[in-house]
């Protein structure tokens, strides 16, 4: 089992993913320059979070359109799984390997915390270590993270069970102060119509050892592990 | 007819002595782009002149400290080969005129002087003051400049960590800005400054220059009055993603062994880097100002000397490294231009296109710049607050609610929130606690980190004042577990032309100096802001201490949350019931009145080693240093923190208003399920312990009053900023 990282200019949590992705799957990745034509044998690859240059434009934008987004859009058409934390959920998006928008936070503001979600589907290789139905802690940091898309597709993304995770308070219920962003029907992530492409908001990466305060990130990459190895 | 009229000379802020210096120094009359330089490099912000004789009599030494001041930042050795960089700066002036890109620059700029050194920023922290909360300009000031640490901070991927925040009217048209940065460096790969190698390449890096930020240092010189919006142009305008481009590619020059010396452009840009670097290597520059990457056409030498504009830095290779250099350079998509060469002149050589456009001799601008030894004042003695001559006028826990709600005691969360805190994947403990804890990556070592100063006190008593600042910061680090290990300090005061101040200035270097040297704490580097008046009207004196620990083991280290539900909670140290200055009067009987409270540095030092053993030895998991709002507020965030309840015992005898909010220095409340322990090992410590409460329940019972549940405090406590903030109250 094999990740590539891929590395734009502005990325900043590469290493962060980098170091969770070794620790739990005992093999380091690949880490992939965004100029890079060619991908190195992959089982899986991760767009990670960060300001990738500068989230000027709009965030991903630019990324999406770096020389290595053409292997990567390739792979996944062929299968290879993608996984989008944060910033490289807004690039799977601008990429159009994931439909709809992320929009400023609905405060404006931008969100670090804590924040709780209940998992919605446990049928991905990346969810398959938790529970359906259970509320997990993993960090967000992001200005623009609030979701949304047209009513055509929110329908599509739901009846196909293709909402993994939604903000929810403690309990697990899915209530508007429970929604720090302002997404359509709480949405923190999706996945694509063959379950293959993943991108989410939080940052499970943040959460993967007792003094992080919370192992709750670290099921996802053991899930992986286990689909992919 | 000359272009050097009285009224250039004062424009460039220099006094008719210090012209008549340039004249002696330069043999003749200096052309405006030598002016120019005269005039930043002997700003107060470039050459310390006010405050250099005082600066000097801080204690600056211990073992462990690689690199005092006079570098771009600080260095300890914390071990195992590894070093910590650091440096808090003002950013205060510009920060007051826009204030988002005021305050995102001061993020880059410190950030800059850390990795300069060869150090990956770890952690940023904070130390803001602005006005009173009801005055108009507080809000949008305070939006803006957290706004911009954030936007700077969050995107260059560095964890903001800490810090603190204050209200008050003095800064009502002077608000405070300060930024700390800490970098993690290897003790024998540290870069310098000194330029060597007469024939090598001076090469310049990073972002263009534009005309933005000229003159900001001459600005930061100068007291503030109604017409300071016109000054806006020369605030610079920051690009973080360059940065983080910067801070890249730097580091990956560095890896190699291609760098002499290597300076960032901060303060008067080009200027005072060319000249820093070739003053400290005892040599001379020929630089070709053509060949500097520009922003704009048209740019002069004086507007390329003189410009602030962000993300540069100068460096001078070892011959024939350039183009290896280079395409580090342009792997990472900056401008990289050879701009000139080291020269044995000891003079500056300014080209423009095959011509001279200046030509100044080095060391008498850089080292041998103007030193003021300013009249001063002592400030006069404040009587000390009787504690029985206050008296009791709601019951205690209402008294604690209107605290923990107020601008001073409540959350800063609103604040903390909007920055990136966890990025990089070590911190340990998160803003909201005493000092916060970054891992060493890749180790079991942590760094505490933590900003302290309470100028209500500095004002009160410069000396004691000053003290305190050291000793809250010596105490936020041992709370945590941490040997405090060294300072940076950010010494922001008004006009140094006024005696008043000037003895603030000077009373409050005596205390930092008497501090650090009882607690071992050396200051490693630092920033001077004067003049930060409006309208002749002086801050509250501030010399914020930002302090560096180490842990060895993150696994064995205390934080203030309550865990253990049948915890008994200790108070180490003394209470005398100082309400001098305290955050009682202020907020109760609305006066800032009396002498703050003394501080004893013996018994800093003895209860401070006292904590960290009993931390050390797993005795104790809990800890809180007992500060502003004193005893009672020291519990109550320590019940906040862990959502468990407590039950606090009254003194036997005396006030109890002093004792449960008197601001005593060098106390500690810790939790512990063996007060035998803990108690016995006090005794053998020569430190007084009290027990002076029992964890548990869901709310703070204060003896003899009813229970004041925690839900309704955490409401107060919470509730105060993000209501402020949405204009829900004033």
């Amino acid at each position: 089992m094999k990740a590539a990282v891929i590395v734009f200019p502005g990325s900043n949590c590469d290493r962060d993913v980098q170091v969770a992705l070794q620790k739990r799957m005992g093999t380091a990745p690949h880490m992939v320059w965004h100029r890079e034509t060619d991908l190195p044998k992959t089982d899986l690859i991760v767009l990670p979070g960060g300001f990738s240059y500068g989230d000027y434009l709009r965030c991903g934008a630019m990324a999406a359109n770096s020389p290595i987004m053409r292997a990567v859009v390739a792979a996944a058409k062929a299968g290879t799984p993608v996984l989008g934390i944060c910033n490289g959920f807004q690039i799977l998006i601008e990429s159009g390997l994931l439909p709809g928008a992320l929009m400023r936070n609905r405060d404006l503001k931008f969100i670090c915390k804590d924040v709780t979600m209940r998992v919605e589907t446990t049928d991905t290789i990346f969810t398959s270590h938790y529970n359906n139905g259970e509320v997990i802690t993993i960090p967000v940091a992001h200005h623009d993270g609030n979701y949304f898309a047209d009513n055509e597709t929110v329908k599509r993304l739901e009846g196909d069970g293709r909402v993994v995770l939604r903000y929810s308070d403690a309990e697990g219920n899915i209530t508007d102060d429970a929604n720090i962003n302002g997404s359509v029907n709480n949405i923190a992530g999706i996945v694509d119509e063959e379950r293959r492409i993943f991108g989410l908001m939080p940052h499970p990466e943040r959460v993967i050892e007792p003094l992080h305060r919370g192992t709750h990130g670290a099921y996802m990459f053991d899930s992986l592990l286990e689909a992919l190895a | 007819m000359s272009e050097i009229t009285p009224d250039v000379i004062k424009s460039h802020g220099l006094t008719d002595d210090e012209y008549k210096l340039v004249l002696d120094i330069m043999g003749r009359e200096p052309n405006l782009t030598e002016l120019g330089i005269f005039s930043v490099m002997w700003s107060e912000h470039c050459s310390y002149k006010s405050s250099k004789k005082w600066l000097k009599t801080l204690p600056t030494k211990a073992p462990w400290v690689i690199q005092g001041p006079g570098e771009n930042a600080g260095v300890i050795d914390i071990g195992h080969g590894q070093a910590a960089v650091f440096k808090m700066e003002s950013h205060n002036h510009p920060s007051f005129i826009e204030p988002y890109q005021g305050a995102a620059t001061g993020v880059g700029g410190i950030m800059r002087d850390v990795f300069t050194m060869g150090a990956r920023p770890v952690a940023n922290l904070n130390a803001l003051r602005f006005g009173a909360p009801e005055h108009p300009k507080t809000r949008h000031l305070l939006s803006g400049v957290v706004e911009g640490i954030g936007g700077y901070g969050n995107c260059m991927g560095v964890p903001t960590v800490g810090g603190e925040t204050n209200f008050h009217p003095s800064y009502n048209g002077n608000i405070l800005v300060n930024a700390m940065t800490v970098g993690l460096a290897d003790a024998n790969n540290i870069f310098y400054s000194a330029a060597a190698g007469v024939g090598n390449p001076v090469v310049y890096v990073g972002s263009k220059t534009g005309r933005d930020g000229i003159h900001g240092a001459t600005m930061a010189s100068a007291e503030f009055d109604d017409a300071s919006e016109e000054k806006r142009p020369t605030v610079q305008v920051g690009d973080p993603f360059t940065e983080k481009l910067l801070l890249e590619a730097c580091l990956e020059l560095m890896a190699t062994d291609m760098i002499v010396a290597i300076q960032d452009m901060g303060a008067a840009g080009l200027t005072s880097s060319s000249f820093e670097m070739a003053s400290k290597g005892g040599v001379g520059v020929e630089l070709w100002l053509d060949k500097v990457p520009m922003r704009e056409e048209g740019m002069t030498p004086y507007e390329l000397m003189l410009s602030e504009s962000q993300e540069r830095m100068l460096m001078v290779l070892k011959p024939g490294c350039e183009d290896a250099a280079k395409a580090i350079f342009d792997k990472w998509e900056l401008d990289f231009a050879v701009i000139g060469k080291l020269t044995d002149s000891k003079r500056m050589t300014l080209m423009w296109h095959g011509e001279v456009a200046g030509d100044l001799p080095i060391d008498p601008l850089a080292e041998a710049s103007p030193e003021y030894d300013r009249p001063w004042e002592e400030t006069p003695k404040q009587d000390r607050i009787d504690p029985a001559s206050i008296e009791q006028k709601m019951p205690h826990s209402e008294t604690l609610k209107t605290l923990m709600g107020s601008a001073d005691l409540a959350s800063r969360r609103w604040i903390w929130e909007q920055y990136d805190h966890m990025v990089m994947g070590d911190t340990i403990v998160r803003p909201g606690g005493d000092a916060a804890v970054v891992r060493v990556h890749d180790t079991h070592k942590g760094l505490a980190v933590t900003t302290d100063c309470t100028p209500r006190y500095v004002k009160a008593d410069p000396v004691e004042g000053g003290k305190q600042a050291v000793a809250e910061a010596y105490r936020n680090l041992t709370a945590v577990g941490a040997k405090p290990l060294a300072i940076t300090d950010n010494m922001n005061f008004g006009n140094p032309e006024r005696p008043r101040i000037m003895g603030q200035f000077v009373g409050a270097c005596k205390g930092i100096g008497e501090a650090c040297i009882a607690l071992d704490f050396p200051v490693v580097s630092g920033n001077v802001s004067l003049y930060n008046e409006t309208n002749g009207e002086g801050i509250l004196p501030t010399p914020a201490i930002g302090g560096v620990g180490l842990l060895a083991n993150v696994g064995r280290m205390a934080t203030i949350s309550l865990k253990a539900k049948d915890a008994v909670l200790i108070m180490l140290g003394t209470s005398t019931g100082e309400l001098g200055q305290s955050v009682y009067l202020k907020n109760i009987e609305n006066r800032e009145a009396g002498s703050p409270p003394p501080v004893d540095l013996d018994a800093e030092k003895r209860v401070g080693t006292l904590v960290r053993g009993l931390i050390e030895s797993n005795l104790v998991r809990t800890c809180h240093d007992v500060s502003d709002g004193g005893l009672l507020v020291a519990i109550a965030e320590m019940c906040l923190a862990g959502n468990v309840g407590a039950d606090v015992h009254l003194p036997e005898q005396g006030s109890e208003i002093a004792w449960l909010f008197g601001e005593d220095q060098a106390r500690y409340v810790v939790a512990t399920r063996d007060p035998d322990s803990v108690l016995n090992a006090a005794a053998s410590a020569n430190v007084n312990a009290v027990i002076v409460g029992h964890a548990g329940g869901t709310a703070i019972t204060i003896e003899g009053e009813d229970p004041l549940e925690l839900a309704d405090l955490r409401k107060a406590h919470e509730g105060w900023m993000p209501n402020y903030m949405s204009a829900t109250i004033n």
